[in-house]
């Protein structure tokens, strides 16, 4: 009986043990310190991780679908010089800098899935290449320099408020609602599933297996854009630099969710959740006056741990 | 009663009062078991009944929440496989763990290499012991080819070759011949009674009736993770077993039937691919057509093929009469075929995924609207094919994974007829599947016939051919060698154009 409990209680722990642990860190961090649970620092944290939540809500699909994207930095990068490059106050409206930089977002997610698909090239290795590409593209459009002296309605998009809520932080809970949608309720999400989960029974199945995984990708490089557009947007400049290994924090924030590299398994919401984790650890090691050396230990402390349960999870 | 008859023997293994549970089932409950020395002991029972688990346990996989194994006297749990395979264990899994990279010598001798000296891997030593192993199998393979490149049935026997080259004391054979046919199981038996004759126990699951009978000194039954019986196999005939393990007593399992036959729905004319040349034939609506061959004849390769799984190098397919380029699955569905794999790991089933979105996953037409899934209507349609194909599961919300391997090739079956196809190609449809379930299976062929479906059996069991079809072809060496009429097919018959 009681042992019989005692196992219950362990399955709770390994079923929700990420929100667990989300809630325990943000019950330790208001303890430790009362500047973490105020309004105005959680909306703080909301601003810091929409950019890093947009890109890892986009990776989730791919790696869902049983692939990666290494490129999302270097996109990040390409789409805010692009964008940019359009928004420079008394040029075009705004909707033409935007729509400019999502589609080039779209284009690299196609060029990945494409030779993915049709090359039958691992995507590690694609998305690896594509990440010195479009780092390389970005560069190339810039001269090498940031692109700045933009117009104020374009720098809305990352630095404004709507009804007292930032921007990015809507844009955030737009994407989430769509991709949760997307990913439970349609027949492409449960595609996307299938085809992570057994390529080949997927096939079987009826299932295009290259036409889901381009659209897991285009999504990917979509959002990629649209990080990208925001970054641009809050530091007011395109920036050819910006992004490096804004990829692995994505991808980080999805293991942590428990999404599995395998492919197959995973959902947005354990997505937020890593997302939500990162921040908060980011900001709240901030608050206590950690040195960012240490803060780099602790998260990869945390990415670790969380795998670990994952793990245990799935035994 | 009959145990007592036993109760002085000096037993190899004892098992007692065992249990198990997974969430929602009682798996096992208060197991006993006796096997002795040089003796063939099965265990038999319906899908999801146990037997599985409690050989997982017996090899160390898993752990019992109670109860207590002694082997040769000794109370004994294992920690590991490892622990069990030094104890003189071993087994063959239902569901074949191959390393599919590495080739069939090393995954024979996975783990017990021969070294030169420690570190360094005795190749040729491995590789002729391997090759000699395989070749008392009768297995034409190639020590050195990579596991994958093998089919099911040569990958089963080399299982089998793994299992034996571990001179266990106790061999454990979790279904060893639901993938392969006659003339391997005739060479399995024959190793079989080698081994007891040298004193090792074999512990032997299988659904075939007649297998058993042949072959098993002892019977357990088991049903619903409880042991129902024990009895000496020379106290059994194939009735009174199928009662214990069904509960209830079931007579005709081959209730055939013709019927008119229709028009031709799918013909074939020289079709070439990898694995089969130049094959032709066709199929009417209304009819069972049975295909028979040896393992590795090319009968899989053609069904793939013209479901789009595989390459069609020359040849026309036709539907209705129009010929029609087959290049994927998602065109032979759209034109009505369903292909019910005989490999559920690797082309049948989302092991990730849940029974209830396995069965909708082909047919997500059924139950959405605007690509929008109507989560009621699946869940509805996900709970008729469970109660229709009597898959045992704890709900249509759990992972496939966990179920027993015969409900799993249920959901298969279950999965592929939702869509209602028109031409149906069964692969081994039986494969793993209990005595109650196949009787349940043919009964769906004849009424799928009845209603003009046409239906292509695949089949290793040659009683399975000869009850069910209407016509038969025999394929050898990835030819057509034989077609005949159901009513005039013998077994002799059958096997004369499958090995001439
Ligand atoms: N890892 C697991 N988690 C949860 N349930 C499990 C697990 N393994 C087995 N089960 C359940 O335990 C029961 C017994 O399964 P088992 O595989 O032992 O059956 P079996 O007798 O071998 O059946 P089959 O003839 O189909 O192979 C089934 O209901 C199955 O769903
Ligand atoms: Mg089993």
């Amino acid at each position: 009986m009681i042992a019989g409990k005692l196992k219950q209680g362990s399955n709770i722990i390994s079923r929700y043990g990420i929100f667990i642990a989300f809630i325990v860190l943000c019950i330790l961090l208001s303890v430790a310190t009362p500047h973490f649970l105020t309004g105005q620092n959680l909306l703080i944290i909301l601003r810091q991780v929409s950019v890093n939540g947009i890109l890892a809500i986009g990776v989730t699909f791919v790696i869902i679908a049983g692939g990666i994207d290494l490129s999302l930095g270097s996109v990040v990068a390409l789409t805010g010089v692009v964008a940019a490059g359009y928004a420079h106050p008394n040029t075009y409206p705004l909707i033409v800098p935007l729509l400019i930089g999502l589609f080039t977002g779209v284009g690299v997610g196609l060029i990945n899935g494409l030779v993915i698909t049709l090359g039958k090239v691992a995507p590690f290795i694609v998305t690896l290449g594509m990440m010195t590409m479009a780092r390389g593209l970005a560069l190339v459009w810039s001269d090498g320099r940031p692109v700045s002296n933009l117009s104020p309605a374009f720098n809305f998009i990352g630095g404004g408020d709507w009804l007292y809520i930032p921007v990015p932080i809507l844009l955030f809970v737009l994407v989430v609602v769509v991709s949760y949608i997307l990913l439970n309720n349609t027949t492409i999400g449960r595609y996307i599933y299938a085809v992570g989960g057994n390529e080949q029974a997927a096939k079987a199945s009826g299932i295009r297996v290259n036409a889901v995984k381009l659209f897991a990708y285009i999504i990917c490089g979509g959002l990629a854009a649209l990080a990208g557009i925001v970054l641009a947007s809050r530091i007011t400049t395109g920036q050819p630099n910006a992004g490096i290994a804004y990829e692995l924090d994505a991808i980080a924030a999805v293991v942590i969710g428990g999404t599995s590299l395998m492919g197959g398994r995973g959902t947005v919401t354990g997505t937020v959740v890593g997302v939500l984790i990162i921040g908060i650890i980011n900001n709240g090691l901030d608050l206590l006056n950690v040195s960012s050396y240490y803060q780099q230990i602790i998260k990869g402390v945390i990415i670790i741990g969380a795998v670990l349960l994952d793990r245990r999870n799935a035994r | 009663m009959t145990s007592f008859a036993f109760m002085n023997k000096n037993y190899l293994l004892r098992v007692q009062h065992l249990s198990k549970s997974f969430p929602g089932v009682k798996a096992l409950d208060d197991i006993h078991l006796d096997i002795e020395a040089g003796k063939v002991h099965a265990v038999m029972g319906e899908n999801g009944a146990g037997k599985s688990t409690l050989m997982k346990i017996l090899i160390g996989m898993m752990a019992p929440d109670s109860g207590s194994i002694f082997f040769k006297g000794e109370n004994t749990s294992f920690r590991s496989v490892h622990d069990a395979i030094k104890a003189g264990f071993s087994m063959i899994h239902q569901e074949l763990l191959p390393f599919p990279d590495l080739t069939v010598a090393e995954n024979i001798y996975m783990g017990r290499y021969p070294v030169i000296f420690p570190g360094w891997v005795n190749r040729r030593k491995l590789n002729a012991d391997a090759q000699q192993l395989i070749n008392r199998l009768g297995l034409s393979v190639k020590a050195n080819r990579k596991m994958k490149t093998l089919r099911i049935a040569e990958m089963q026997m080399v299982e089998i070759a793994k299992a034996i080259s571990n001179n266990a004391a106790l061999m454990i054979m979790d279904e060893p011949t639901s993938a392969i046919s006659q003339k391997e199981v005739d060479t399995l038996f024959a190793i079989i009674k080698n081994l007891t004759a040298s004193g090792v126990a074999v512990i032997y699951i299988s659904h075939k009736m007649d297998e058993v009978l042949q072959i098993a000194d002892t019977v357990t039954v088991l049903r619903d993770g409880k042991c129902i019986v024990t009895r000496a196999a020379s106290e059994l005939n194939k009735d009174s077993l199928i009662s214990m393990i069904v509960g209830r007593p079931i007579d005709i399992i081959f209730d055939k039937k013709h019927f008119e036959r229709g028009e031709i729905l799918l013909s074939v004319r020289d079709l070439s691919g990898n694995g089969f040349r130049e094959v032709s034939f066709d199929v009417y609506a209304g009819e069972i057509l049975g295909v028979a061959g040896l393992m590795g004849a090319g009968r899989t390769e053609i069904m793939r093929a013209l479901f789009g799984l595989d390459e069609i190098r020359s040849g026309t397919i036709y539907f209705k009469g129009n010929p029609v380029k087959i290049k994927s699955p998602d065109v032979a569905m759209a034109l009505g075929i369903g292909f019910i794999s005989e490999d559920r790991k690797e082309t049948g089933l989302v092991l990730t995924s849940t029974v209830k979105k396995n069965i909708t996953l082909g047919a997500l037409n059924l139950c959405s609207h605007n690509y929008i899934i109507d989560k009621k209507k699946e869940a509805i349609i996900a709970d008729e094919q469970i109660l229709r194909f009597k898959i045992k599961t704890t709900g249509r919300n759990q992972v496939i994974n966990f179920l027993s391997g015969g409900n799993q090739q249920k959901v298969v079956l279950a999965k592929v007829l939702l869509r209602d196809p028109q031409v149906i190609i069964f692969d081994e449809p039986t494969r793993g599947i209990d005595i109650g379930a196949k009787a349940e299976i043919y009964r769906m062929m004849t009424e799928l016939a009845a209603i003009g479906k046409a239906i292509i059996m695949i089949s290793s069991e040659l009683p399975e051919v000869l009850g069910m079809s209407d016509r038969i072809l025999v394929v050898r060496n990835g030819k057509i060698t034989g077609e005949m009429k159901g009513e005039e097919a013998t077994q002799e018959k059958i096997m004369h154009f499958a090995m001439v």
